[in-house]
């Protein structure tokens, strides 16, 4: 007689993220007249595509990709976003801040050369322009303390504000998708999800990522404790050493904020092993996250993924 | 709150998987000076979770507001408003691993909110952490921890016994508050309890066994963690299927989509099979599995928790919140009328007559109330009536009329398809979580409208 191997019906870490993010796109597809999908080439938005891919194939993605492109983009990470846009056969809804600016939605500080909170009323109004009823986005809870705190469903109020203090529990996996006229949702499928985990995803499902993730000779100053990389919009204080070093992005955000890591890592399998011994966090690396202890917090208060 | 300084270190952990591990989902919850704070801050540093640059910021605003000295809660505690206060409004999530397996830590707090935020924090828990300080022994938090574990029938209960530096590592000690919840525990229908001894702040049995307790024999906290058998935790027993998406291609390129009509979901419990005789719920109607799709290929057979797309023999008339379930004597219950167990989660308090939104499973239909039988004392574990209705952090036992049938399991046969919630009218609040009582009558056939 034929020995039958006993089936384990038991699923690892990564399958069990899988499943659970999966039925999150799905709730929203059923739930939202109007979703987009925050897509900005980034590792985490990258593993969304997938987790979207499939939720919804072989039809096509009941959504539209949105980015908010602040115009201080590394260039490969939008020439990779176009490219996976195409691939896929999505559409790709661009809104910039540039824009916006010149629209008088976006209105900078005095002296205010960072973009980042320029991003949240551009986002806003694309938000209004396309009448999205629901944003899916990449954020995971073990990125930042203000956003270990939120849920799944983030209920925003029609001036995009998050309220903390007044969430709607999030009880088994029912998730309330109720609103009205005006109000938003943000949906974030891999909040359970870590960087490790989204790594070992990307190698599992042998993604590609764009190719500033791997190590990489750049120059670069040393600015507040980081390495900035040097370009038109970063240029070298007389008083700075330009260094040529060998170096990668652990997280993406603009290119005059995000802090270059010294590493050898050439492949997905380097990154997992460097990020397992890492000794600071991902967001360790993002000046925009440092500038006060709630910055998160704060953005989120205002409008922000 | 506990406040250490240097933060004492034990054995540096390996670093975290690279390969196939499980998670286990847990949850804490305390009073404000239990140390359950100190506890987690323990595990994420022992576990090589804690990162230097949270370290530096944790001695940052130790200098600006804890008077020098590092304070461990400042880790959980995310939001400017509960470090303003020195308290926790809401569920946390923290995130650790050792080479065994990925947690993730619900960390609720024990102040006024304590049941809302519990069952919020606990609902998808396998296992549910009591901290008990050991000068204090069993209070009513306690209590109430342990009665709300039961309630939501996390399997497994561990009760740490903390402090236990500060009751001279007395076994006697330990053994009193051991045989205090074993006075109560049979009342409560728990599967699996275990007591462990630690020392939150000095480390002793949290992730190294204790030098100072040699006449405990068990497992550390992390060991009893990276363990207990979760791979029991979901219904394998009677296949449901709550449709979330139909999946339709528009205008395929590819001619053999054409015809591609696929039911999506998230398996709520039990297995399916290609092949397999199935039910379609409310019509009633039976027909056979022709494919399980996945993004990866067809696949023979899938179980719960796994999201499937099921493509059926026949072409039904299927949208989102039906429901298909195996043809076979493990049917569904299927009415009207519901009860339940519901923990109140609003300041407007729940009265019989009012309607609300039931969200079960993907379905979602109107109720109204028609009976609170009494609520439950959950510090006593009695019932008492209810006459004002039921408010914010209540449970109660109620009675449910629904505008169209449920199908459904009671919760202690499967949490999935046995739970709720309800969303207020005009201002869509999640008010209540509810847990459902098991089905007085299931599907019957002779109510199908047609069995092909």
């Amino acid at each position: 007689m034929l020995q039958t191997p006993v089936p384990t019906y038991h699923l690892d870490h990564l399958q069990h993220l899988e499943t659970e993010a999966i039925h999150i796109m799905r709730e929203v597809a059923g739930e939202f007249e109007r979703p987009a999908l925050l897509f900005s080439g980034g590792k985490d938005s990258i593993c969304l595509l997938r987790l979207a891919e499939k939720a919804f194939r072989p039809s096509d993605l009941p959504m539209p990709l949105l980015n908010v492109d602040t115009g201080h983009h590394f260039p490969e990470l939008n020439t990779f976003r176009d490219h996976r846009a195409r691939e896929l056969g999505a559409r790709l809804i661009v809104r910039t801040v540039e824009d916006a600016m010149v629209r008088g939605i976006a209105i900078p500080a005095p002296g205010e050369i960072s973009r980042n909170r320029l991003q949240i009323p551009t986002l806003l109004a694309a938000i209004e322009e396309f009448r999205f009823d629901c944003c899916i986005g990449g954020a995971r809870r073990d990125e930042e303390k203000a956003r270990a705190k939120e849920r799944f469903f983030s209920f925003r109020d029609s001036f995009g504000q998050w309220d903390p203090k007044n969430q709607r529990p999030e009880i088994w996996n029912l998730y309330n998708a109720r609103l009205n006229p005006g109000e938003n949702m943000r949906v974030f499928p891999l909040s359970n999800w870590t960087e490790q985990d989204v790594w070992e995803y990307i190698r599992r499902e042998k993604l590609e990522v764009p190719t500033i993730y791997f190590s990489h000779r750049r120059r670069c100053v040393r600015r507040h404790g980081q390495w900035l990389p040097v370009n038109e919009l970063v240029p070298p204080k007389p008083t700075e050493e330009v260094r040529e070093l060998v170096v990668r992005v652990r997280t993406i955000g603009d290119i005059i904020s995000t802090g270059m890591v010294e590493s050898p890592a050439e492949n997905v399998h380097d990154i997992i092993t460097e990020i397992a011994a890492a000794r600071v966090t991902e967001r360790g690396s993002r000046a925009d996250d440092k500038s006060s202890e709630a910055a998160m917090e704060d953005r989120k208060k205002a409008g922000y993924f | 709150m506990s406040a250490v300084q240097p933060f004492p270190v034990s054995e540096v952990r390996s670093p975290a998987p690279a390969t196939s591990v499980d998670i286990l989902r847990f949850n804490t919850c305390g009073s404000v000076d239990d140390g359950k704070s100190t506890l987690i801050g323990r595990l994420l540093y022992d576990s090589k979770s804690l990162m230097e640059d949270q370290l530096e910021a944790l001695e940052r605003s130790a200098d600006i507001t804890g008077g020098g000295q590092v304070n461990l809660a400042n880790l959980t505690d995310g939001l400017r408003a509960e470090r303003e206060q020195g308290i926790t409004i809401d569920v946390a999530y923290r995130y650790f691993a050792t080479p065994r397996r990925k947690f993730i830590i619900a960390d609720t707090p024990g102040h006024i909110q304590y049941t809302r935020n519990m069952v919020t924090g606990a609902s998808a828990a396998n296992l549910s952490i009591v901290l008990v300080d050991a000068r204090a022994g069993v209070i009513e938090q306690s209590r109430r921890h342990t009665y709300l574990t039961a309630l939501l029938r996390i399997p497994h209960l561990v009760v740490a016994v903390n402090k236990m530096d500060l009751v001279g590592w007395s076994e006697e000690r330990f053994n009193e508050i051991r045989t205090e919840f074993e006075k109560f525990l049979p009342r409560l229908d728990i599967k699996y309890v275990k007591f462990i001894p630690i020392s939150a702040l000095l480390g002793d049995n949290v992730v190294d066994a204790s030098e100072h307790m040699p006449w405990y024999p068990g497992p550390t906290l992390l060991r009893h963690l990276e363990t207990v058998h979760i791979g029991s935790d979901w219904n394998l027993n009677a296949l449901r299927l709550p449709v979330q998406w139909v999946n339709r291609p528009n205008n395929p390129t590819d001619p053999e989509l054409h015809d591609f009509r696929g039911f999506s979901g998230q398996i709520a419990g039990g297995i399916v099979r290609t092949g397999q005789k199935v039910m379609v719920l409310p019509g009633g109607q039976v027909t056979t599995v022709k494919e399980i799709h996945t993004y990866d290929g067809p696949v023979a057979e899938a179980f719960c928790p796994q999201s499937v797309t099921l493509r059926l023999e026949h072409d039904l008339d299927v949208s989102r919140g039906n429901m298909i379930v195996a043809w076979d004597h493990h049917l569904p219950g299927a009415s009207t009328d519901l009860r339940a167990n519901v923990c109140w989660m609003h300041q407007r308090p729940l009265q019989i007559g009012k309607k609300y939104w039931l969200k079960h499973t993907t379905h979602s239909v109107q109720v109204v109330v028609t009976a609170i039988d009494h609520r439950l004392n959950i510090s006593t574990f009695e019932e008492e009536p209810a006459p004002a209705g039921l408010a914010l952090n209540d449970i109660g036992e109620i009675c449910l009329r629904t505008a169209q049938p449920v199908f459904f399991d009671g919760y202690e046969t499967n949490r999935l398809t046995g739970s709720f919630i309800l969303i207020e009218q005009g201002t869509h609040a999640t008010v209540a979580a509810g847990m459902l009582f098991p089905p007085t009558e299931v599907v019957r056939p002779e109510q199908s409208e047609f069995v092909i």
